[in-house]
């Protein structure tokens, strides 16, 4: 690990202060001091912003939305009964993700920053354009299992980890960050960002800029009744998706009236598809309705290397997310959350 | 960089003056506190063999820089037991054989504590080892794991019961 300077700023404005270039926010350090380690990141200068004054709560506001502060820890939100009740799916893909542990320690702003698991990136001693822009992609040609099948480019076939993120991206959340500048607020969809030619640029944030917070709308809440969020991994428990879907319907007199389904772990943001979206609209929840969705979200997918199989995994992710959805969101969180392998949704 | 930060550590204050903000928790302990149980595996929040409670939750002491606990309470391993009476999920481990080599063991402990004292899983088997999936044993004493967790976790709610009553 290289040596660096720390400083807990005591405000929100002395901590933007106390930003220079090559510095770091540090929240939970999960992601960050692992990376650290390997030498894949090396910050001159870490702010501690764990202890910032107002970012730990979760709140509703008068327009009905609801805020969830940056460092409010993943276990805090998932287990918060009233946050759960009103965003189920939320709470479990985020109990889908690492441990205990690591839940307990993880912060939601954190959990929007954090980097690909693609081990080239991890490893200082492998070309990364998205680590050292202009230095190649070993991912390519190498162990491509894992890697991208959706939005990917030449100079980047990593995938964005998140569990927390696809639904967030499905309900259409909104980041609230703070830079220099000010104050201001992003669209879940514009905050990631795909590779391109310039994979080293992962979201829409300015050098500097802190989150401050993440705001679910009040329409988002509609959703609690069905809504589920599906993953598959290599072990049953504590593994990344290898994909994943999260899929939310309202349904009235046995019509679709919304739908949102979001895949994750095929691309380098979560990966929503509007017109999937719209074919579900207005139509009974059948499955041959749900396979048709399921094909058009994963439209335009292409493997990246040795990956085909991901393509067809997270087509049927998506049909068993949104089959499951329909059935009903569990009463009490499954045992396992968001396996496939855990007890039926309905019973 | 030289950081002063004051913690506490198995119910004593300790002062640590860090001449380098690189010291993780785990380091701290191991290395300058002289306290060894916590163990070191991957050092990465991958096997959990570190694990302590930081404010009663547990956490993996390889990933938090012990610049970032002043002023916090830490239990390890070497603070459960009173004496020569064994917490009760020490205890447990060692009816239901909840371990054979032994090293990721005060990991396991510390998360079940943890685990146990955040209350969700209850006695439900797959809930459990659920709860302790950031927890890996090679030697793969799962079985016994997790009948030392289930069993820990009644006796510590009979203890409740009784004190209360």
């Amino acid at each position: 690990m290289n040596l660096f300077d720390y400083t807990r700023p005591a405000s929100v404005e002395a901590a933007i202060a106390a930003w220079v270039p090559g510095a770091a926010w540090l929240g939970g350090g999960t992601n960050l001091v692992d990376l650290m380690k390997t030498g894949a990141m090396q910050p001159g200068k870490l702010i501690d912003v764990t202890r910032l004054p107002g970012l730990d709560r979760i709140e509703t506001l008068p327009d009905g939305s609801t805020r969830i502060g940056a460092m409010v820890r993943n276990a805090d939100l998932a287990h918060d009964a009233g946050f759960a009740r009103a965003f189920p799916m939320v709470a479990e893909a985020l109990l889908s993700g690492a441990s205990g542990q690591l839940r307990n320690a993880a912060t939601v702003g954190g959990n929007l920053m954090q980097r690909t698991r693609c081990a080239y990136f991890a490893d200082p001693h492998s070309a990364c354009n998205r680590r050292t822009p202009g230095a190649g992609c070993d991912a390519r040609g190498g162990d491509t299992g894992g890697m991208a099948v959706l939005g990917w480019s030449p100079a980047c076939i990593a995938t964005n980890p998140s569990d927390f993120c696809v639904a967030l991206a499905a309900l259409e959340a909104t980041v609230e960050v703070q830079g220099t500048g000010g104050k201001r607020e992003i669209a879940f969809a514009d905050f990631h960002r795909l590779p391109g030619d310039t994979p080293e640029i992962e979201t829409a944030l300015q050098p500097g800029e802190l989150i401050l917070a993440l705001r679910l709308p009040a329409e988002a809440a509609q959703f609690a009744a069905n809504s589920r969020y599906l993953k598959l991994r290599e072990r049953t428990s504590y593994a990344f998706a290898l994909v994943s879907a999260a899929a939310a319907l309202r349904l009235d007199g046995g019509r679709i009236v919304a739908a949102r389904l979001a895949l994750g772990a095929v691309a380098a943001k979560p990966w929503r598809v509007a017109s999937a979206e719209a074919l579900l609209v207005g139509q009974a929840p059948e499955p041959a309705l749900f396979a048709r969705a399921a094909a058009e979200a994963v439209a335009g997918a292409a493997p990246s290397g040795e990956n085909a199989h991901k393509i067809e995994l997270a087509r049927r992710i998506a049909v068993r997310a949104l089959t499951a959805a329909a059935q009903g969101t569990p009463d009490r969180m499954p045992a396992l959350p968001a396996s496939v392998f855990g007890e039926p949704a309905h019973v | 960089m030289s950081l002063s930060i004051s913690l506490t550590v198995n119910g004593a204050v300790r002062d640590v003056t860090l001449n380098d903000a690189r010291v993780t928790l785990l380091d701290l302990l191991r290395e300058r506190l002289a306290l060894p149980g916590t163990k070191k595996g991957c050092d990465r929040g991958q096997c959990g063999a570190c694990t302590v409670l930081i404010d009663g939750r547990r956490i993996n002491a390889c990933l938090t820089l012990a610049a970032t606990l002043d002023g916090a309470e830490v239990t390890t391993i070497e603070g459960l037991a009173c004496g020569d009476m064994l917490h009760p999920v020490q205890a447990a481990f060692i009816d239901h054989d909840g371990f054979q080599c032994g090293y990721c063991t005060p990991g396991q402990i510390m998360s079940a504590v943890g685990l146990i004292a955040e209350g969700r899983a209850g006695t439900d088997p797959e809930r459990i080892r659920e709860g302790m999936s950031g927890n890996l044993c090679r030697c793969s004493a799962y079985h016994g794991i997790t009948e030392a967790v289930l069993d820990a976790t009644t006796r510590i709610a009979a203890e409740k019961a009784r004190k209360s009553a």
